[in-house]
């Protein structure tokens, strides 16, 4: 059977493993939970994401059972947790501050939780040795905490989480306390643990890039509700507000009022520029060519090992005139709609709006790496003109702040393919901004 | 130069106030006892010269100690001391722990004047407290008054003038001591780790004895030493709440020194309670040692 994609969200034969039914959250008047119904399935990465006090902790502090939901429930395989006490419950949590057992050893306390369930004193040593092998902590063992370094406490409380083997495990902010260079390894190395340990991985971050890294489905939340729940791709490239669209990553916002454009010609597309050149003329030889002297020598010396020498170059085959037309010209210039956002600018072309939106309020959401800037005015649907107030350097890549003829800045961001110096547009250089048609989401929330 | 100074200051202090009259005890406890003032010989006299100082170190020698081990009312005394000490310090923990530990678990703006009613009976005399004591528990006293009138005894209980007294004044009197160490561990201890033990497979009771003892037991040994080491040489306390048969060294000290006048001897007994003290004081500071190294 072939490995299919593991999306068992979409299949509605899968048994969720959590199943959160109609939950509310309430400390006196404070809503923390809003009536909430969700599912996390088996093996899965999920991550709640959102910022400080939208609830998301409060969430994973009912799941871990350290607090109860006022209304409605939460269901492990189908069975009720309410009643179910933290220590008796399938589900571990990795703690915030990792919450490590000052006064006992590394390997006290991995082995702490299964000590707890009376198991016999081989098993926990084989245990133990197996989740310091996961972590690679072998030979911190019989170090106490404070002995270790931020990275692998982590890796500590980690492995102490896991060695219960739970159904479920909980991570609070588990890389919050470490630096960036170290917190990217870990994700990449939670990925791994997770894959390997086929545990269902419920995670609770504030850092978006940390969410989309690690996590199969994330859950944006805003004060105590999921606003969005899907892959991290969906998320970032098919947000379903403007919420989502402003909280994951960077966005231009461009609101106006949706016309749907049907059949007819819009002034504002461009016209379809005059007919491709003719593609032989045009094709340049890539391949590198041998000169007179290394003719020579193939000749000479060279065709006995490897054959003779082929006249003709090898060359990309010619571009077939009608892809060429179809991918540098002509748009998809029907259909969608234009949405009129400012005086005096013209209309944004969405070709993937939804034409029933007519004379709505709608917001086209459009992340800056999915604009174009050049400093001569662009063949493409939407291009508007503005100038350079901000450059910001990022290394890989630089973000300009093109600000407007009506006073609106857009956030335009380029790969930095060619050095610093070689950059030609600077500061206060008057610049087009170009998008494609497909290049935002209208959103209507 | 200035530096040396400032370090010099505290020695000097030290040794003045501490080392000086440590060895003017210790001369007197190998001195004899005589009819004068003061009631010992020999005394110092420089103007004899170096005879005379010879003179004064061959009278010196260590037959009070002697003398200790021939009355057995000295072993005893000290060995009563030892144990109503290491008693009354235990129940002082039994009964201090719970209150630090609901002081570390009451909401933070309350800790402030928790606290400050730790401290507060540190604000009247010490004396007039115990004293106040003595009302309490006398045969006539409130407790006994309380006691009939709700019917719980028929007759007046005897508490005044016995060791149940001296415990009573004792765990009184150094509640603080004990409870503030045990309050300043529990309150640095995260929450967190309870919520983990619970987490991991603790019930709430095992959690307690499996994280908040062993993390508490800094504060605790603390707590222990400062109650132990000064209750051993308590004599108030045994004097005015104890009865005749109590016995403790620091009364036995006070009535050598006051109605035997005899300082030599008194001074032999406080010099051998001060090496009784010295190895839990030696102990107390292994134990804070070792703690900051922990924190380190």
């Amino acid at each position: 059977m072939l490995q299919t994609v593991f999306e068992p969200w979409n299949d509605p034969n899968a048994t969720p493993l959590i199943q959160f039914r109609n939950v509310t959250k309430r400390f006196g008047d404070f809503v923390a939970i809003d009536n909430q119904s969700f599912d996390i399935y088996e093996k899965e990465f999920f991550a709640l994401l959102g910022p400080s006090g939208c609830g998301k902790t409060t969430m994973m502090r009912m799941l871990a059972g350290f607090e109860t939901p006022t209304e409605g429930s939460i269901l492990l395989n189908g069975q009720d947790i309410a009643p179910i006490p933290p220590n008796k419950r399938a589900v571990n949590m990795m703690f915030q501050s990792y919450a490590l057992f000052p006064h006992l050893t590394v390997w006290d306390n991995i082995a702490f939780g299964l000590k707890r369930d009376g198991m016999p004193k081989l098993d926990i040593k084989a245990r133990v040795e197996e989740m310091l092998k996961l972590t690679r902590l072998e030979q911190f063992a019989k170090r106490k905490p404070h002995q270790i370094s931020g990275g692998q406490r982590q890796r500590v409380a980690l492995a102490r989480s896991l060695a219960k083997a739970p159904k479920l495990l909980l991570l609070d902010e588990p890389m919050g306390a470490l630096d960036a260079k170290l917190r990217q390894a870990t994700q990449f190395e939670l990925m791994d643990i997770q894959e390997k340990t086929g545990t269902t991985f419920v995670i609770v971050t504030h850092d978006q890039e940390e969410a989309m890294t690690v996590a199969s489905r994330v859950a944006v939340m805003d004060t105590g509700r999921i606003i969005q729940a899907d892959t991290p791709r969906v998320i970032y490239e098919d947000p379903a507000s403007r919420y989502v669209a402003d909280f994951i990553g960077e966005v231009n916002l461009f609101e106006g009022v949706a016309r749907a454009r049907g059949g007819e010609p819009d002034p504002a597309a461009p016209r379809a520029p005059s007919a491709p050149a003719p593609a032989n003329a045009k094709a340049p030889a890539r391949m590198a060519q041998p000169n007179e002297r290394g003719k020579w020598l193939h000749d000479r010396l060279l065709k006995y090992f490897v054959g003779p020498r082929a006249e003709a170059p090898r060359q990309l085959p010619p571009p077939d005139p009608e892809t060429l037309a179809a991918k540098d010209s002509q748009p998809e210039t029907e259909g969608g709609i234009a949405i009129d956002w400012a005086e005096g600018q013209p209309p944004l072309i969405a070709s993937n709006g939804d034409p029933s939106l007519e004379g709505q309020r709608v917001t086209l959401a459009m992340r800056p790496e999915k604009l174009a800037i050049s400093k001569t005015k662009p063949e493409a649907v939407n291009a508007l003109q503005g100038k350079v107030i901000d450059i910001a350097y990022l290394g890989n890549l630089s973000t300009y702040h093109v600000k407007l003829a009506n006073g609106v800045i857009a956030k335009v961001q380029m790969a930095n393919t060619r050095r610093v110096a070689q950059r030609d547009i600077t500061w206060e250089d008057t610049v087009w901004i170009s998008f494609r048609e497909t290049a935002g989401v209208v959103l209507t929330e | 130069m200035r530096r040396a100074i400032v370090i010099l200051l505290p020695y000097l202090w030290l040794v003045a106030l501490f080392l000086v009259p440590f060895l003017i005890v210790f001369k007197i406890s190998l001195s004899d006892g005589a009819i004068s003032i003061p009631p010992y010989t020999p005394t110092l006299d420089l103007s004899d010269g170096w005879e005379g100082i010879k003179a004064f170190f061959a009278e010196l020698d260590f037959d009070n100690y002697v003398f200790l081990t021939t009355d057995d009312l000295y072993w005893k005394a000290y060995l009563s001391s030892v144990r109503i000490a290491a008693i009354a310090t235990l129940l002082t923990l039994l009964v201090g722990y719970p209150i630090a530990y609901a002081m570390a678990s009451a909401p933070v703006h309350w800790r402030p004047l928790l606290i400050m009613l730790v401290i507060l009976p540190f604000w009247t005399s010490f004396l007039i407290r115990v004293y106040s004591w003595m009302g309490i528990l006398a045969t006539g006293g409130y407790l006994n008054q309380v006691l009939l009138s709700l019917g719980v005894i028929s007759s007046p209980l005897t508490i005044l003038n016995t060791d149940t007294a001296v415990y009573i004044g004792i765990v009184y009197t150094y509640m603080p001591f004990m409870i503030l160490p045990i309050y300043a561990t529990l309150e640095r201890m995260d929450d967190s780790l309870l919520e983990a033990a619970e987490d991991l497979g603790c019930s709430r009771i095992k959690a307690f004895w499996l994280i908040t003892v062993p993390l508490s037991k800094s504060g605790i040994v603390a707590g222990c030493f400062l109650v132990f080491i000064p209750t051993v040489g308590e004599f108030v306390i045994p004097s005015l709440l104890g009865g005749s048969d109590t016995l403790m060294i620091g009364k036995v000290l006070w009535e050598e020194f006051f109605n035997n006048r005899d300082w030599p001897v008194a001074s032999a007994v406080a010099i051998v309670l001060l090496s009784i003290i010295v190895v839990p004081i030696v102990l107390f500071q292994r134990n804070l040692e070792k703690q900051r190294e922990a924190e380190r």
